[in-house]
């Protein structure tokens, strides 16, 4: 019984921990601090977002663009991910000059598996809202899920694994120059 | 929409002199006139035979504003119609891709059979509740089949379709634009053909005006000065800039049809090689080998190379680095529909194929970090043309005005220096024509306009 009690404190803990981290997170992109949010990434990242096709229910599979072999809205590691936050600091990228707002929302965060090897990785999932709001009047909102695995590294959480389900078909917004 | 008068026109583009009204950009009815005079009348891209592989395979597509089902029938015909039921309206497919015997409308249940052993036209209505009891012998199956293209035609794995049976031959569209064409889609070891389509069409919505894309990518150098922040970070295959070195590019424009590039002239011998997609050394190896089987394989045939181009009046595409096809679909005057298609060669090595399509997803498309800077500055010159004011201040297109000399070898080409604005006259004094309602016999002066289109088989 004490153990059982035991198991869901650390479990309860690891959540929360996890929690802590996607807030953390979404607290350095909207505040712009990009190259702090590279940190938060492991050098072998995988950073993909498929395509969603309208396809008849009973043919799920094909619903989403595959990975490493289809076109993706994006499909990238550490090398891109840091050429974007580079030229986002070149001040002569347009479509974010003058800087875009953004909020970062993440709830229903689950951990869908925990791995207590070396180094410990949890396999997570969430919900995420993703405002952008830019120059006068355009407003951009992303909605959809995203699956994450994140590895405990010595300096703490990373994120070693990103898959974003944006929940559209026709991209709605004229482009994707945000981080999610 | 009826065409627009010459004496409208006039005062709308002056090509001669470079100038022309933000009103084509922003004008509902001149919008709705370009459905009907540019859309409906022009060879449109529809897809690509890799989309629709096997019979009873389907793609939607779209031809200016309307829906169109892109199928391949039992009997291997590839066949386009308009993408909604002839009783209602309904659109009858609101798959994006799949598979079907027949396609039958959610609605009042009306079904379609594209399949020759059934019916005798592809298209018929075959299905129809309460046939019998509700209609008797009244109801027409043939003269209520779906709305069939006339004109579809394959090109290298490209498909095409045209809504006017007076219409000219695709190859007579195209004239010797062909040529920067099939740089884009033969193999590049210089093979006919043997270019594939990566699976998933990136689509996204734009707030511009869809002959700004159009006039972009027909060879505008001029904004490369737009894409600094990219060129800075370096995301080319070599590790710098965003492409690989290129040798010196000219506007190259078709006149008489409204096409043009950035590309080479016409040359007999390959240039030496340059290394490609170096920071991949196996790729690298792989393209050297590549670059033996070219020189081999077109020995002192004339062959051209391009970076970009557009084919009138909406079909975009990058032949080299990277390489891929951007269709604008109109859908009003100040909102665009982006298509884009990613091309590789077939046979290619697997790595080549990832490193092209990771170098391809951050070049282009909405996450791309090139075409993102292009996103808002088409964004923007509509967004600020829409006014009163704005509205009486021409659009400026006088760069290299004059500087037009015929490019020897390819015919009815001009080639007006690098920095040009001459393609961008061009093109839009082919819309001008269009819009002004001229019947085929003017449009195509110098072909004929009878010749019986090829079919798709």
């Amino acid at each position: 019984m004490l153990a059982d009690q035991q198991a869901a404190m650390e479990r309860l803990l690891l959540h929360r921990e996890i929690e802590e981290f996607m807030s953390t997170e979404a607290e350095l992109l909207d505040s712009r601090r990009f190259d702090d949010w590279l940190t938060l990434l492991a050098p072998d990242i995988r950073y993909w977002m498929p395509m969603m096709r309208n396809v008849h229910s009973t043919n799920a599979k094909d619903e989403f663009t595959n990975e490493q072999a289809e076109t993706n809205w994006m499909d990238e590691g550490l090398e891109t991910l840091t050429q974007r936050v580079r030229q986002l600091a070149t001040g002569i990228h347009w479509a974010e000059e003058p800087v875009s707002r953004t909020t970062h929302m993440v709830s229903n965060v689950r951990l869908l598996d925990v791995r207590n090897g070396t180094p410990r990785e949890v396999d997570t999932s969430c919900r995420f809202l993703v405002y952008r709001n830019r120059q006068q009047d355009e407003a951009d909102t992303f909605i959809g899920k995203r699956l994450d695995t994140l590895r405990h590294a010595p300096e703490g959480w990373v994120i070693a694994r990103r898959e974003i389900r944006l929940d559209q078909n026709v991209l709605l917004a004229k482009n994707l120059t945000t981080f999610f | 929409m009826g065409a627009i008068s010459e004496q409208e026109i006039r005062g709308l583009v002056d090509a001669a002199n470079g100038t022309v009204s933000r009103d084509i950009f922003v004008n509902q009815a001149i919008f709705d006139a370009e459905l009907e005079q540019v859309f409906a009348r022009s060879w449109l891209f529809v897809g690509h035979e890799g989309l629709i592989p096997k019979p009873e395979d389907f793609f939607a597509s779209r031809m200016g504003k309307d829906p169109v089902i892109l199928t391949r029938n039992k009997q291997g015909e590839i066949l386009v119609f308009l993408n909604s039921c002839t009783h209602r309206g309904m659109k009858l497919c609101r798959y994006d891709q799949g598979n079907a015997r027949a396609f039958t409308c959610p609605y009042h249940g009306w079904s379609f059979s594209t399949n020759r052993d059934i019916v005798d036209e592809p298209g018929e209505l075959v299905g129809v509740p309460h046939f019998e009891a509700g209609y008797g012998d009244r109801l027409d199956r043939k003269r209520w089949g779906l709305a069939r293209c006339p004109n579809v035609v394959v090109y290298k794995g490209t498909i095409w379709a045209n809504w006017d049976s007076e219409a000219p031959s695709f190859l007579d569209w195209l004239g010797d634009m062909r040529h920067y064409l099939d740089f884009a889609l033969d193999h590049r070891d210089g093979s006919s053909g043997g270019s594939e389509v990566i699976g998933g069409v990136q689509k996204w919505r734009v707030k511009t005006n869809w002959k700004i894309v159009a006039e972009n990518f027909i060879g505008d150098m001029y904004h490369d000065i737009s894409h600094r922040s990219v060129d800075t970070v370096g995301i080319g295959p070599g590790g710098t800039g965003r492409r690989d070195a290129q040798r010196p590019r000219l506007a190259i424009g078709f006149s008489d049809l409204g096409h043009g590039v950035l590309g080479e002239m016409p040359h007999s011998a390959e240039p030496d090689y340059a290394p490609t997609f170096a920071s991949h050394p196996e790729v690298e190896a792989y393209y050297r080998k590549i670059y033996d089987a070219k020189v081999r394989n077109l020995g002192d045939q004339p062959r051209v190379t391009n970076s970009v181009g557009t084919i009138f009046p909406n079909m975009s595409f990058h032949s080299r680095q990277p390489r891929t096809i951007l269709i604008t679909h109109p859908i009003s005057p100040t909102e665009v529909e982006l298509w884009r298609f990613y091309l590789v060669d077939a046979n290619a090595p697997q790595a080549v194929k990832d490193a092209a399509r990771h170098y391809y997803l951050r070049y282009s498309g909405p996450g791309g970090m090139t075409e993102t800077d292009d996103l808002e500055n088409w964004t923007y010159a509509i967004g600020s043309s829409e006014g009163a004011i704005a509205r009486r201040h021409d659009f400026n297109y006088q760069l290299a005005l004059g500087q037009a000399k015929p490019v020897p070898g390819l015919q009815g080409a001009v080639q007006s220096g690098t920095y040009s604005e001459e393609n961008q006259r061009i093109f839009y004094r082919r819309w001008a024509q269009f819009m002004s309602g001229m019947n085929w016999s003017e449009l195509m002066p110098g072909s004929d306009a009878t010749e019986e289109v090829a079919h798709a088989r």
